[in-house]
């Protein structure tokens, strides 16, 4: 495979990161370096924090101590300007209901600054490759099942073409032709160069694609296969 | 803040007892001028010869007015403190603002009582409604008290510093907004028709009332002092319960745990390898 | 130029698409709406008044009417954020947070103008007002909106995070809104024909409470949403 390293910036880099969820720690602690075009698998039972992890490196929780690099960004100094390059699939929709998956799709492509004429080709293309028929298209969200949300949040976050993609249990809740649109994405994500983080209780799936494996607990990590193909672990 | 020597559990030091003596003083010797020494207000009415004035109600002058100026400083301070936590950020400046807001708004709800109290039998009503004053201070409670509602919906004042310092501005900016509105609203105002220049103020009543400011002031230093400690106790208590929570969150990771999760992936690992 | 310009576009996006949601779920039209032609009925039962009572008091039952259906609208508008993690998504985008202020309040502005347009009507119908200044009623009408919109969209934003906050916004906005209810009372006073007042002067005092609303909201918006 080509290398796809970037400068050598690593695209994570996370040293001795501390995450609070009110008073409660959920990061103690994370050594992590995710280098440009890897893909990681993130392990590890409930509770151990990998929700926490991914909205760190999206910039949406604040670091409490260490020090959090994302795509050159220091989130300990600032965490708004990462976030446009980082897409973030949640345990939520972040969908609106009483909108139609077009308009949805078409609200948060304009909302990441796509301009109009631009918009509509990428909406178009990334509703197709999301496997939405033209039937679900124009009904509302809260019509649709649990696995063709998932699918409209995918498609939403798509047309932004992200530098890093940060997927929290992308598998659950989705039947077999969802699970695959999923490996999908994540393979074209691959091929395009970006870099993407699971966390999934689902292993098989995702390890046709070579991840490295990073298994969390306690706020901590306690296991990291390191990368796959280069040889020997990075941190 | 000057002679910290705090047992642990207690917000006292040698310079805040000390204060807080004086404070106390202070406020007896007041009582005595206020109620005992000085006269009430009685004037004699130039054509009738009738006596009239406010009599004893007057003695609220020396208790409402300090209180008055007092609070206008407390809610002046927290202004100032909540721009620092929206610039700065330190706990400092938060823990600042939280306790200037709630003494003031005690004070406030004091100032309110005892104008009332005074308003009575000089105004003949509870409360009027076309008076500035009176309106503009209620507005003020209900401000604050809202302020104060905001950040007891958390325990973690870390969460909403910058969220109440935003609510404390806007409360601040809109005090002349409330001030013109009332003022227009009605010509007349009660407060006009008592001022304090109507008022005999010499000699032994001039001293009162700037006694009274004195007492005042120290009392008010003392609690907001007070205050502060305990808001800073709170935090250190917090960042403690968070370090505890640290420590044991990282033994969480038990031997098995980390057997299978090695164990897991060697497998996962020897999968994956081309 | 052009920053302005991308600015007003983003707004209108989040304005388009809080009215779009609005015409869908029908919550203002069906539900405030009628809450508020309600209130104005209770007053009539309460106040057991005749029509000329009613008319003296006409502005200020209106006004009282459209704060309290307000809430609800501003509580409305906060509650699109809240379900499905919409806000973390809009944080995410790059949204400013100055657009998503303007073009929801944009939104709640135009559904209090409608409301105050059927309120308006409830007016002539059970009250029996009359229009004397036709201009000074609608010019104080829209400013005084546009204050209650914005500063509601301001504190909505507050209802969005830890801790029980469904109570603590009436609570936090209506004394921040006294001098605008004061003053539109007033002004509408003037244009009703019920009082002899400055209408004219209160109106102005609305606008000033107007851009201040309008200010503080773009600048301190984004501060509400982030922790």
């Amino acid at each position: 495979m080509a290398d796809r390293y970037r400068g050598g910036v690593p695209v994570v880099e996370l040293r001795g990161a501390v995450a609070l969820l009110g008073n409660f720690p959920a990061l103690a602690g994370v050594d992590l370096t995710v280098e440009s075009g890897e893909v990681v698998l993130l392990r590890g039972p409930n509770g151990a924090g990998k929700t926490t992890l991914l909205r760190l490196c999206a910039g949406l929780v604040r670091p409490e101590s260490g020090s959090v690099e994302v795509l050159g960004h220091d989130l300990v100094v600032e965490r708004r300007s990462v976030r446009r390059r980082v897409a973030l699939l949640g345990h939520a929709t972040g969908l609106y209901d009483d909108l139609t998956i077009t308009q949805n799709v078409h609200f948060w492509a304009r909302a990441a600054g796509l301009p109009v004429s631009e918009a509509t080709g990428r909406v178009d293309a990334a509703l197709l490759r999301m496997g939405l028929s033209e039937r679900l298209l124009g009904q509302p969200v809260h019509t649709l099942s649990a696995g063709q949300r998932r699918r409209a949040s995918l498609a939403a976050l798509v047309v932004r073409r992200p530098e890093l993609w940060l997927l929290d249990e992308p598998h659950a809740g989705l039947d077999q032709s969802g699970r695959d649109v999923v490996d999908g994405l994540v393979g074209d994500a691959v091929a395009v160069g970006a870099t993407v983080l699971v966390s999934s209780h689902e292993l098989d799936r995702v390890a046709g694609l070579g991840p490295r494996v990073v298994t969390i607990s306690g706020g901590v990590v306690v296991a990291d296969t390191g990368p796959a193909d280069r040889g020997g672990s990075h941190d | 803040m000057a002679g910290r020597d705090e047992r642990p559990g207690t917000t006292g030091s040698r310079g805040s007892r000390l204060l807080g003596c004086v404070a106390l003083t202070c406020l007896a010797v007041l009582g005595v001028l206020a109620f005992v020494l000085t006269g009430p207000d009685v004037r004699i009415h130039p054509t009738t010869g009738e006596e009239f004035g406010q009599f004893d109600a007057v003695r609220m002058l020396y208790l409402h007015v300090p209180m008055a100026v007092l609070m206008y400083t407390s809610f002046m301070l927290c202004a100032v403190a909540s721009v620092g936590v929206l610039v700065k950020r330190t706990p400092w400046w938060d823990v600042m603002a939280h306790s200037a807001a709630e003494v003031g708004t005690v004070l406030c709800g004091l100032v309110l009582v005892t104008g009332s109290i005074w308003g009575r039998p000089v105004w003949n009503t509870w409360w009027e409604w076309g008076d500035v004053r009176l309106m503009t201070t209620l507005v003020l409670f209900l401000l604050f008290a809202g302020y104060l509602a905001l950040r007891r919906t958390t325990t973690d004042p870390r969460r909403q510093e910058r969220q109440a310092a935003v609510v404390a501005l806007v409360a601040v900016l809109d005090i002349p907004l409330v001030n013109r509105s009332v003022a227009w609203w009605e010509n007349r105002t009660l407060h006009q028709r008592s001022t304090l220049e109507e008022l005999k103020i010499e000699d032994l009543t001039l001293f009162t009332l700037m006694f009274g400011f004195l007492a005042f002031g120290l009392v008010v230093w003392w609690l907001t002092l007070q205050r502060f400690r305990v808001g800073w106790l709170e935090r250190a208590a917090i960042d403690h319960a968070v370090g505890s929570a640290m420590a044991e969150r990282r033994s969480e990771t038990s031997a098995d745990e980390l057997d299978a999760a090695i164990g897991v992936t060697d497998e996962q690992a020897g999968e994956a390898s081309p | 130029m052009t920053e302005v310009r991308r600015f007003l576009a983003d707004a209108r996006l989040v304005a388009v698409r809080d009215l779009r949601i609005e015409f869908r779920s029908r919550v203002v039209v069906g539900q405030v709406v009628p809450f508020a032609l309600l209130v104005l009925v209770l007053f009539g039962f309460a106040l057991d008044a005749d029509h000329r009572t009613l008319r003296t008091f006409a502005s200020g039952l209106f006004w009282v009417a459209v704060l309290l259906s307000a809430l609800l609208a501003v509580h409305r508008s906060a509650a699109l954020e809240q379900s499905d993690g919409t806000l973390d998504a809009l944080r995410m985008s790059g949204l400013p947070p100055a657009a998503l202020f303007m073009g929801k309040a944009i939104a709640v502005f135009v559904q209090l103008v409608l409301l105050e347009v059927v309120l308006m009507g409830g007016l002539f119908v059970l009250y029996g007002v009359e229009v004397v200044d036709p201009a000074l009623l609608v010019a104080a009408g829209l400013l005084a909106g546009v204050a209650v919109a914005a500063t509601g969209t301001l504190y909505g934003a507050l209802a969005s995070g830890p801790g029980v906050r469904e109570t603590l916004l009436p609570i936090l906005l209506l004394p921040v809104l006294a001098p605008v209810l004061i003053a539109a009372t007033r002004a509408f006073d003037d244009a009703l024909g019920a009082a002899a007042v400055d209408g004219w002067a209160w109106t102005g005092l609305l606008a000033v409470a107007a851009l201040i609303a309008t200010v503080v909201g773009t600048l301190a918006h984004g501060v509400l949403i982030e922790d």
